[in-house]
């Protein structure tokens, strides 16, 4: 209005401070316009959507841990002998690498705890990020346009996998001792460049004195950097697309409906920062992780039983534990099928759930955007697969940790490797009918409903003696969050003849995506939503229902 | 002395001195002489047996035989020694309540006197390793970090790093160390119970022994510190990434929730 604008040129003296750091700032990096694009980006609310947010908090939380360790860790695998303050410990020989662990965890201030909140962190990131990740599959999140970045959390996982891996490494206890003498196992079990390969990361025959120094350049140096610029994307282009929604009134595939950056999801992300590395702290405060000085420094002659990997190689460690020790021998040579069936099946369980959203996308033919969530509920085939996944994933755990279901359950840990070897395939497909299955009935009970109300669980009794219970109409929310998806036709090849009587040839993949299609889509696979006839006729009839 | 000097020619001197002889000689080999059986009758040790014969007759001669010879359905006992019989009743596991793929601990019913005399009897039978007295296991003189080396060489593959226990095949499994005496340690070495191979004393030797036994009093005994905090039942990565999930992602998908929850709604104009 124009008398604010003489307002501002009549002021006298000068502009308040933080007006001058911010034209200041303006003037040279453009924050005005940045803002003004960015700081009403909407977000909408829902605690799932904070899955994400926990993983990349607890990042930060691993990666200023890191650096405080880094500070006393010596990555060498040069012999001494301990003397520090772990009586239990004394004059044993082991590397620096374990002993400067020891030092963190006794002599340094605050060492023990800063190493807890570290390890912690990395589990609860891990498990952070699958759990995020689940929630962007049942959802359907990964549809167009996030397919790209759907593949950047998935690398982010599998990364933080491994750094995970050479991180427990580190310190050159006897557990992860152990760990490391598996990757060689795993390693020598390549045909052909097997023990090539083992020399050359080893440098020089298990253990030898390079692997440790390399995996701590892996852990503090490689990987996170590479994490660090994947997570960066992952941000720029959530972003750029904007968060997805579940499906309410007013939401549509063209909106986002939910508070603005500034200032409200800027008080809650930084609150919530604090409060998931608060949780950390005091887990890490309570609970031990990883206590090095009970397991002892590594030696390769040395084992202990229940040698296991932390939780996210779980899988890895049950396929290889159930996988029958079979090998050939021939001309001198071995080939290993005990080790190497089980890492090739290891990137294919990761691969399978990575490439989902190419194949779905490919059977139904979608070409649109989607911004709006699904109810897992109603897409049973996706939904069926994520269990089928998610229960061969477990399963391959229960085989990771089979000693300790042994001992815990009082079972035989053959019989528990048998369970695990035929469960690891028939579990999936049973998982997966049961959930379509649970599917379907939900969306019954959806359309049901919207037709009938809901059971308000009054009985009321009419006056010629009938009893019925009374259904209340759900409101109009209600009825658009159960009926708002869509139902596509399944993919039809068409006639089998041209109109001149011929043949017509279909290609292999076209059959397959017609029959996946069907399986999407086809009479038995969903349940058909009240049509507006149904509706109307029904609820025109005076709540006889 | 006069006396007696005056009457060394005494005509009865030389039965007085073979009388004495004889009673020096009798009582020497009395006291000294292997007792044979009609006298042993009378001492505490065979009056040991005799009572642990009873027992032994009552409790287990229906697996391991009348005489502790074995039959099918539990292994002779000759020559297992008083160690192994201290530790198999003394800690419950004898005897066994029914057969399985192990015999567990359990609470143990016998008397330590009782268990001394059952100890005695299966020790007639065959020479066996004895039960150790308290000097040889206590922790003085014990070097608890070469106990732990010992401890990572020999155990820890079936009892876990600080003795935590682990499975075995088709059902057994090694058991917890935790809160087991330090005595019946020291016998499970001698006489190898169960599935455990025996470490004799040539191959560990007594002061070996010790050391482990100090090494599990160290940091598997009562007054173990534990300087992370809760030990969630030491037993590695699986029970992190258990206790990680429920707690740590529980804990925080709780406050997300939470956070989720607490929004300024928009008002409705």
């Amino acid at each position: 209005m124009s008398n604010e604008t003489t307002a501002t040129t009549e002021r006298r003296g000068q502009a308040p401070r933080g007006e001058r750091i911010a034209d200041w700032a303006d003037g040279r990096l453009g924050i005005y316009s940045l803002a003004k694009a960015n700081m009403r980006k909407i977000f909408p609310d829902h605690w799932s959507f904070m899955l994400g947010e926990v993983a990349l908090y607890s990042f930060i939380i691993i990666i200023l841990t890191g650096v405080y360790l880094t500070l006393f860790f010596h990555p060498s695998m040069a012999e001494v002998t301990y003397h520090g303050s772990y009586v239990p410990m004394h004059g044993i020989k082991m590397t620096q690498a374990f002993e400067s662990t020891l030092n963190i965890s006794f002599d340094v201030r605050g060492g023990l705890l800063i190493r807890q909140i570290h390890h912690w962190a990395a589990l609860v990131f891990l498990a952070a990020m699958m759990v995020h990740m689940m929630r962007v599959f049942f959802t359907g999140a990964f549809r167009k346009p996030r397919e790209v970045n759907w593949l950047f959390g998935f690398l982010l996982f599998v990364l933080g996998m491994f750094t995970g891996f050479t991180g427990y490494s580190l310190p050159d206890d006897l557990l992860s001792g152990t760990g490391v003498r598996f990757i060689e196992g795993v390693i020598l079990a390549m045909p052909l460049v097997g023990s090539y390969l083992q020399m050359f990361i080893f440098g020089g025959e298990f253990p030898g004195h390079d692997i440790i120094p390399r995996f701590f350049t892996v852990h503090v140096l490689l990987l996170p950097g590479i994490m660090l610029g994947l997570l960066v994307a992952h941000l720029i282009l959530v972003f750029y697309h904007k968060h997805t929604q579940f499906p309410g009134a007013g939401k549509t595939n063209n909106n986002v409906v939910g508070m603005p950056l500034l200032p409200v999801y800027m008080a809650k992300a930084g609150g919530f920062f604090f409060l998931v590395f608060g949780v950390i702290s005091v887990i890490a405060a309570v609970a031990s992780i990883n206590p090095v000085w009970a397991i002892g420094p590594y030696r390769p002659d040395q084992v202990s039983t229940g040698a296991q990997p932390d939780w996210y190689m779980g899988f890895a460690e049950g396929l290889v534990r159930v996988m029958p020790g079979w090998e050939w021998n021939f001309w001198g040579h071995t080939i290993n099928f005990g080790v190497l069936i089980p890492i090739l099946v290891f990137p294919l369980v990761l691969v399978a759930i990575a490439v989902y959203p190419f194949i779905e996308s490919w059977v139904r033919g979608d070409k649109r955007e989607h911004h709006i969530l699904d109810r897992p509920r109603n897409v049973p085939t996706r939904t069926g697969f994520g269990v089928a996944w998610l229960v061969a994933y477990f399963v391959m755990l229960i085989g990771g940790g089979n000693d300790l279901w042994a001992t815990h359950f009082h079972l035989s840990i053959n019989s528990i490797t048998w369970f695990v070897r035929i469960a690891f395939f028939v579990g999936p497909v049973l998982a997966f009918i049961a959930t379509k299955r649970i599917c379907l009935g939900l969306q019954r009970r959806d359309k049901d409903k919207v037709l009938h109300g809901r059971e308000s669980g009054i009985i009321k009794r009419l006056p010629h003696g009938e009893f019925i219970e009374v259904h209340e109409p759900l409101n109009q929310e209600q009825l658009h969050v159960l009926t708002q998806h869509e139902q596509p036709e399944p993919l039809e090849l068409g006639p089998e003849v041209d109109e001149n009587g011929v043949r017509r040839k279909f290609k292999r993949s076209q059959k397959l995506r017609a029959k996946l299609s069907k399986g999407y889509y086809g009479e038995d696979n969903v349940i058909p939503k009240p049509t507006v006839e149904e509706y109307k006729e029904i609820t025109s009839g005076h709540g006889h229902h | 002395m006069k006396k007696l000097s005056a009457r060394r020619r005494h005509p009865l001197a030389a039965l007085v001195v073979l009388l004495f002889a004889l009673a020096v000689t009798g009582g020497l080999y009395a006291a000294f002489a292997p007792a044979d059986k009609a006298q042993a009758d009378d001492t505490a040790q065979s009056l040991a047996i005799k009572e642990g014969k009873k027992l032994f007759a009552v409790g287990c001669a229906s697996c391991h035989g009348t005489g502790g010879q074995g039959t099918s359905d539990g292994p002779s006992l000759v020559g297992v020694g008083a160690a192994a019989v201290d530790f198999q009743v003394g800690t419950g596991r004898m005897p066994a309540q029914q057969p399985g793929a192990q015999v567990p601990r359990k609470r143990n019913i016998y008397s330590n006197a009782q268990i001394d005399q059952l100890a005695a009897y299966v020790a007639s039978l065959g020479p066996g390793p004895s039960v150790p007295d308290k000097s040889q296991y206590s922790a003085a003189g014990a070097d608890v970090a070469k106990g732990g080396e010992l401890f990572r060489t020999n155990c820890a593959q079936c009892h876990n790093f600080t003795g935590k226990g682990g499975a075995l095949t088709n059902g057994k499994y090694a058991p917890t160390l935790e809160g087991v005496d330090p005595k019946h340690i020291y016998e499970a070495m001698q006489t190898g119970p169960q599935n455990m191979p025996s470490f004799g004393d040539g191959t560990l030797s007594p002061q070996n022994k010790k050391d482990i036994v100090a090494y599990l009093g160290a940091v598997n005994g009562d007054k173990t510190a534990s300087p992370g905090g809760m030990e969630l039942g030491g037993l590695g990565p699986v029970t992190e990434g258990l206790f990680g999930y429920i707690f740590g992602l529980g804990a925080c998908v709780a406050v997300a929730i939470w956070v989720a929850a607490r929004t300024t709604k928009a008002k409705k104009s």
